[in-house]
């Protein structure tokens, strides 16, 4: 990693990020009604390209968590931190429970995507809490 | 068809040796493959290599040609890197050339350098076996990704962290003989409970060790093993393999490993046996939860009943089914790009009555290997038979 890093966009994945900061978080859907996650151009499911952005519901729910203690150097200083799967609509995603307690947390829960930063890197992260 | 079989093996101790290059290992590894086989060096017609992380560790890559050099053989050479399972598509690859008639003899091998990189570094490095954009980027570690699939399969199918716990206990057990493993210590299923968390559910004593190791088997056509008088009682009979999507989170199922189950089906439908015929395996352990997805995955248990095996000793050494009689990646040590080949090693000798442990398996003539990539987006499995 160099230290340009942050300087260079992954396209597809960084605009995504803007779009839900605003609040306008979006999946891709195939004509069969595949979900999937940019950067992408063929639905991974059925090989579809004619691939549409769909708004994501305002609210998922977790399906799995653990509260992390061993972090990789990038999130040494967010430690002990819970990580999600939470299912929205067509797809899910992983993402780091913020403005909640970790005891809080519980498959079932009810959150909103939230793009929070690394108190390690001050990179964006992709976060949910709790709706 | 040719048939395949297992010439010889050399593993190196797995453990913290943080110094040694990759490239020491496997030389090592391979000396002691050549010495057990009684296969010349000039006879090797290919090197198939399994490594992960080199490029982080060693800052190497390109890693065929230096290990051919190091094994000292006159082969073209092909690393294979499939994350955790790099060295099992090593193995599945050698075995098609073998039996197309390709080649007669082949080295298979692998080896990881970890412990230079210190625990954090490790970690980091493992990570990259995940979506680095959708995964890693949130924070998702490799023992937090098990833990994702541990707490999901509680949540779905029952069951706790003390019932993983008896898995760590057995296979610290069962490395209590094998002098190659990095842990040979007895623990509690206290240790176990009481251990520093690593990611909720699991602790410390739930994941394998960060490891440096190597390991080589040669093998060869049955017709090479009888014009050269070679002992070789074990055979290859059955390959396959399994892929999935590669983050957890886009997979159908959260506590289930569809790519190892595909694996399991190809590989006994080439052997010609089912599950039940599997008397003892060697699984892909690196988390104590992976042990119960890949006997679920395997069939040797119904899906929602493997988390009890350990602790019902259905698994045991002195169990039905036998899972991990090498101590597994839990307490023999987890060198990623060795453990494939490890398996092989290690189930090769079980079958064949040379391993401190194949006392338990005395009458067994089939053995399963599962090695697995990622959250299981890889997967491969072989049977090994004892000819007859």
């Amino acid at each position: 990693m160099s230290d340009d890093e942050s300087a260079v966009q992954d396209a597809g994945f960084d605009e995504w990020l803007d779009a839900a900061e605003s609040g306008e978080a979006y999946a891709l859907e195939c004509p069969n009604g595949h979900g999937s996650l940019p950067p992408r151009r063929v639905c991974p499911d059925c090989g579809a390209t004619d691939l549409e952005e769909v708004p994501l519901p305002d609210t998922g729910e977790i399906e799995t968590f653990t509260v992390t203690h061993v972090p990789t150097p990038a999130f040494e200083e967010d430690a002990p931190y819970a990580t999600a799967i939470a299912r929205f609509g067509p797809v899910r995603l992983t993402g780091q429970v913020v403005g909640t307690d970790l005891e809080t947390v519980e498959n079932g829960l009810e959150v909103e995507i939230e793009i929070t930063v690394s108190e390690t890197t001050g990179e964006r992260v992709l976060g949910f809490s709790p709706a | 068809m040719h048939d395949v079989r297992v010439a010889g093996a050399g593993l190196t101790a797995f453990g913290h040796t943080p110094e040694r290059t990759s490239r020491d290992l496997f030389a090592e590894a391979s000396i002691t493959a050549f010495e057990d086989s009684g296969v010349s060096r000039e006879d090797v017609e290919a090197l198939l290599y399994g490594n992960f992380m080199g490029e982080l560790s060693e800052h190497q890559g390109h890693h065929g040609p230096l290990m051919a050099e190091a094994a000292g053989v006159q082969a073209p050479a092909t690393r294979y890197e499939s994350a955790c399972a790099s060295s099992g598509t090593a193995v599945r690859d050698a075995v098609m050339r073998i039996r197309n008639g390709e080649d007669d003899v082949v080295l298979v091998g692998g080896a990881e350098r970890m412990t230079n990189l210190g625990t954090a570094g490790a970690t980091e490095a493992l990570a990259i076996a995940a979506d680095d954009l959708w995964e890693v980027r949130a924070g998702m570690t490799f023992p937090g990704a098990y833990a994702l699939m541990a707490q999901a399969y509680f949540d779905e199918y029952g069951g706790e962290h003390e019932d993983l716990a008896h898995v760590a206990v057995k296979n610290h057990e069962n490395a209590l003989s094998n002098e190659k493993a990095q842990y040979q210590s007895a623990i509690e299923i206290d240790d176990v409970l009481e251990a520093p968390p690593v990611s909720e559910p699991l602790g410390l004593y739930d994941s394998c060790p960060i490891s440096d190791g190597a390991a080589a088997v040669l093998l060869v056509s049955d017709d090479y093993a009888s014009q050269n008088d070679l002992d070789a009682p074990v055979r290859i009979s059955g390959t396959g393999q399994g892929g999935d999507r590669m983050a957890l989170h886009d997979r159908e199922y959260l506590a289930r490993s569809p790519a190892a189950r595909d694996a399991g089906e190809e590989a006994y439908a080439d052997a010609g046996i089912d599950a039940s015929d599997v008397d003892v395996a060697e699984v892909h352990d690196c988390f104590t939860i992976a042990e119960v997805l890949a006997i679920e995955a395997l069939d040797l248990e119904s899906v929602g009943e493997g988390i009890s095996a350990a602790r019902d000793g259905r698994t045991t050494a002195d169990g039905d089914t036998p899972v991990n009689l090498s101590g597994g990646l839990k307490a023999k040590g987890h060198p990623v790009g060795a453990t494939g080949v490890s398996q092989i090693a290690e189930l090769a000798d079980l079958l064949s009555g040379e391993h401190p442990n194949s006392e338990f398996v005395a009458d067994a003539t089939t053995g399963v290997a599962h090695n697995a990539g990622g959250t299981v987006a890889s997967a491969t499995v072989h049977v090994l038979e004892v000819v007859a």
